[in-house]
């Protein structure tokens, strides 16, 4: 019991952290409760990214993400990877909607609509496509450059900030590759596009992935100047952590191509049937 | 087309170099200015007496995480503090404290923490706390330390940071000595620190 508690109980306790997560869970549930219909699997593939977010950074799995560069790639990748793959999937924006009081869903047409078409124009260009791309691998690429890493790794707000722009930048991506229903801000891309998108991204993430595992250098050495959270060999820390970032990061542009295809088929079968 | 990449390398080389210039320039080891929280602890001397940040104002502080049993990490890493300040050349040096705190206090009591600080040099302060209270201080750093299954003679191995921090007269924080660095470096940076 003891043992659960300490695995619950946060390593480095973050507000805004906490607040984003109970709020991301406590809307989505208002909404539902409000009569939106996201379906069983939509609900559940939201619910397990928010959740899975929570884990890596509230619990006392944080620990050894701030002590291990493998554990850190494995929080990397659901913070930038799966868990925004999982909300973003579940397409929660009209469960959301439901959740807001009327005043608030009406802002962005009332006095404060000025602020919201600037804000829109910032994000329809962060969506372009090339830069939401070059976005998604070059902060891969930032956050590992070593010099970068050591200083995020050693700084608590650095650390935080590193954490917030992955989980962000993760969601603009697979926001753009998954969004599908009622037109909205975001940029509608083809399907074709979408796994161009995908595909243009999974190289240099191989590239880097396969960098880290191959090198026979310790290119980290913030863990080892720091402390491990346990004895583990240098090179067998750093080598897992490059496998985390060569092979499941990419292996998830393809599940995603596959998933836009079925969307694809989808829609066009749905199409057969009503004519 | 051109412009627009050209803006978002320029950009994405700016942030590069802001990133990783944190923590000071002009350092030759790692600059930790605005990186790392400054001085403070409360731990037990090797004297008995309790000690804080407070009574190592007014000269730079060097802090190290070890034990007296290590092998090789801590008499490395203190040898090669006391050959920096004795190279550092500055008067002000004489001054200096560093700053040994022990995270294997069920090993290391109090007199044989004394003995091993007093064979580095005198500049040497030896201190240590219950392990929770060098949990929190650790933590407080962004450094951590585990101990291994002891052998059958009851010995254990202790994995600790290898890192040095440098506080100036203050306690601000200045400097990390990596074991990398050579000792050339770390004397020009105390020199640094030491003048203000």
């Amino acid at each position: 019991m003891n043992t659960l508690i300490e695995w619950l109980r946060p390593w480095e306790p973050s507000a805004p952290v906490f607040i984003a997560c109970a709020l991301a869970f406590a809307l989505y549930a208002i909404g539902m409760m409000r009569g939106a219909r996201p379906g069983f699997w939509a609900a559940t593939s939201y619910f397990l990214g928010v959740g899975l977010i929570y884990v890596v950074t509230q619990t006392h799995y944080d620990y050894y993400s701030q002590y291990l560069f493998s554990a850190h790639r494995l929080q990397h990748l659901i913070l930038h990877h799966l868990g925004p793959f999982l909300i973003a999937l579940s397409m929660p924006t009209a469960v959301l909607a439901a959740a807001m009081p009327a005043t608030l869903r009406g802002l962005p047409q009332g006095p404060m609509r000025p602020l919201f078409s600037g804000l829109g124009v910032i994000y329809r260009i962060l969506q372009q496509p090339f830069i939401a791309g070059f976005l998604f691998v070059g902060l891969i690429y930032l956050w590992l450059t070593p010099a970068i890493h050591f200083n995020a790794m050693l700084s608590l707000d650095l650390y935080w900030f590193m954490n917030w722009t992955m989980a962000v930048d993760g969601l603009l991506f697979w926001w753009l590759i998954f969004e599908r229903g009622n037109h909205g801000v975001t940029p509608r891309l083809t399907p074709g596009r979408r796994i161009l998108v995908l595909a243009l991204v999974m190289p240099p993430q191989i590239a880097l992935g396969a960098y880290i595992t191959f090198s026979r250098q310790d290119l980290f050495d913030i863990y080892d100047v720091c402390g491990r959270a346990f004895p583990i060999s240098p090179m067998l820390d750093q080598q897992i952590g490059g496998l985390i970032t060569w092979i499941p990061a990419s292996m998830m542009s393809v599940v995603a191509a596959i998933i836009v295809l079925a969307f694809r088929l989808e829609k066009t079968h749905a199409s057969q049937s009503r004519s | 087309m051109q412009a627009s990449l050209g803006l978002k390398s320029g950009f994405a080389l700016a942030l590069v170099l802001l990133l990783a210039g944190c923590g000071g320039s002009g350092y030759q080891t790692k600059g930790i200015e605005g990186l790392l929280p400054e001085l403070q602890f409360d731990l037990t001397a090797e004297t008995g007496e309790r000690i804080t940040e407070e009574d190592f104002y007014g000269a730079p502080t060097v802090m190290f995480f070890g034990f007296t049993h290590c092998p090789d990490v801590c008499p490395t890493a203190m040898a090669r503090i006391a050959a920096a300040i004795e190279a550092s050349g500055a008067e002000e040096a004489d001054e200096l404290r560093v700053l040994f705190v022990s995270v294997d206090p069920e090993r290391d009591d109090l007199p044989k923490l004394a003995r091993y600080t007093d064979f580095f040099s005198e500049h040497v302060t030896g201190a240590t706390a219950s392990i929770p209270e060098l949990r929190e201080l650790t933590k407080h750093y962004r450094v951590t330390f585990g101990y291994d299954e002891p052998n059958e003679f009851g010995d254990y191995n202790v994995s600790h940071p290898s890192v040095m921090y440098v506080f100036d007269a203050a306690g601000e924080p200045r400097a990390l000595f990596r074991p990398s660095d050579s000792i050339a470096a770390m004397a020009a940076d105390l020199r640094r620190i030491t003048r203000g």
